[in-house]
């Protein structure tokens, strides 16, 4: 099947099998390895890109489901050399060690941060619950959060 | 993990949908949201030959007032059911339950109907759709008809709906004077329930549904039937899981799980105001 989609405002086009998965077409087709496979069964996120602006998990997409529609992925997030404010946040809070689960939590929580620009911490935990990091224990990731909250504001 | 090869085709409206389905048989699976069929493809439980994709179906995505009942159209994403005011202030059990499923990124994607239709007696959904009384519409070749549901659920993972049949609509009376109470109890963030309570009263109407509690999503008869007496929320919560079988497993036993039926269910009346 030719899928065609928008991914961090270029056009991608190529032909996949309908069983092809979104996170697989970008990391295989786009060539976008930034975007990583944790549980590969809808559990750790570390796969969350948007889809048009949403939060999603791009394992348990297929990605005929996204043809036509406009993703982005953590390589979308930077402009040009300057961070994205959330990249920036986790950098600044030290929000990472290992940094497999970092993609997908800095794309959980801009995705949060659109829909609840000014949360509580016990907002930011829950909007995070999709996402599974093995590392920090949480307490830098809910920090850098808040942080950007507050830039934005 | 990737599903078995399926062909793939993109129903335009309900009505191509049900075409497709009429020319497939029972080789093609309906494709909502995807978050439980494609699961259970990847780990090849379902291997379906096509899947006729419904997700583009924006008609069938809304939330409104008909009448005494809101009426909320089967591809209406969970985030849109959470955020509806029309949800809010008219069903708001259903809103509560709608916030508890999974997580974010799954309710960006996850459909009501598809929640509805995979008839899994774990899901937070079909409980409140029990305690707040709701029907579904069955739109098949020879037209619609409404199913209330109590005869919707008629096992594990089956629905009343027809292999050719296609869940348009869910329609809940409306009760913005009822007060509720969803309770779902897990161990884990994001995890689904051990046991969940899905509790509504509304004057002398009292709706309590049960998940986990059975092969299927199950009403606690009894508890409504105590409440409509006269009895306590500790007394009628006492009979919540009389009769029932549910699953016992990694997570909890069959014992542990009629005990947290009747706690949740007390906790659930008593937060309702009863
Ligand atoms: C990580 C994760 C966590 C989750 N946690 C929870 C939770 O805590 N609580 C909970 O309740 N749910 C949970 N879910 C399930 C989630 O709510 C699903 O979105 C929902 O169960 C199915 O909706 P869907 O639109 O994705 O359906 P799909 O997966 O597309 O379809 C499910 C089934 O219903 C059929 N179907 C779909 N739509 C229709 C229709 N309109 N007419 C006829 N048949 C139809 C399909 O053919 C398929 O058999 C979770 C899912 C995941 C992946
Ligand atoms: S890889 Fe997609 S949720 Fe874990
Ligand atoms: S930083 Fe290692 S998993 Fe999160």
């Amino acid at each position: 099947m030719h899928v065609s989609m928008t991914i961090n405002g270029a056009d991608v086009s190529h032909d996949v099998e309908p069983r092809t998965l979104l996170v697989h077409f970008i990391r295989e087709d786009a060539g976008l390895t930034g975007t990583n496979i944790g549980c590969d069964s809808s559990s750790c996120g570390a796969c969350t890109i948007h889809v048009n602006g949403e939060a999603v998990k791009s394992c348990t997409m297929l990605a005929v489901q996204a043809d036509g529609q406009d993703v982005t992925t953590i390589e979308g997030l930077a402009d040009g050399e300057t961070l994205h404010p959330m990249q920036q946040a986790f950098h600044e809070c030290h929000a990472l060690q290992c940094g497999y689960c970092t993609p997908g939590m800095v794309m959980a929580a801009v995705s949060l941060l659109d829909e609840v620009p000014d949360p509580t911490e016990a907002e930011v935990r829950e909007g995070l619950e999709g996402n599974l990091c093995r590392c920090t224990g949480y307490h830098n990731i809910v920090a850098a959060v808040l942080q950007a909250a507050g830039g934005a504001r | 993990m990737i599903p078995v090869a399926f062909e793939y085709e993109l129903a335009t409206s309900a009505e191509h949908a049900l075409s497709l389905l009429a020319e497939h048989g029972d080789e093609a699976k309906l494709l909502a949201g995807g978050h439980s069929l494609l699961p259970l493809m990847k780990y090849r439980l379902a291997t379906p030959a096509v899947v006729v994709d419904i997700g583009r179906l924006t008609d069938l995505s809304y939330v409104r007032e008909d009448g005494d009942v809101l009426a909320i159209g089967a591809l209406t994403r969970h985030r849109d059911v959470e955020t509806s005011d029309l949800v809010r202030s008219h069903v708001g059990l259903l809103a509560a339950a709608t916030s508890k499923v999974g997580d974010p990124q799954v309710r960006h994607r996850g459909t009501l109907g598809g929640a509805l239709a995979h008839g899994d007696p774990a899901s937070d959904l079909p409980a409140a759709i029990i305690a707040l009384g709701g029907s579904m519409v069955i739109q098949g070749p020879s037209g619609s008809r409404e199913v209330p549901v109590d005869d919707f659920f008629t096992g594990f993972l089956e629905t009343t709906i027809g292999e050719d049949e296609l869940l348009t609509e869910v329609r809940i009376p409306k009760a913005p004077e009822a007060t509720w109470s969803f309770q779902k109890f897990n161990r884990r963030a994001q995890d689904w329930a051990i046991v969940g309570a899905a509790v509504m009263v509304d004057g002398d109407r009292c709706g309590v549904g049960l998940v986990n509690m059975d092969s299927r999503p199950v009403r606690a008869g009894g508890v409504e039937a105590a409440i409509a007496s006269g009895a306590s929320a500790a007394d009628a919560a006492a009979s919540a899981a009389d009769g029932l079988e549910p699953p016992g497993d990694l997570n909890a036993g069959v014992d542990y799980r009629c005990h947290l039926a009747r706690v949740l269910t007390r906790r659930g009346l008593e937060e309702a105001g009863r």
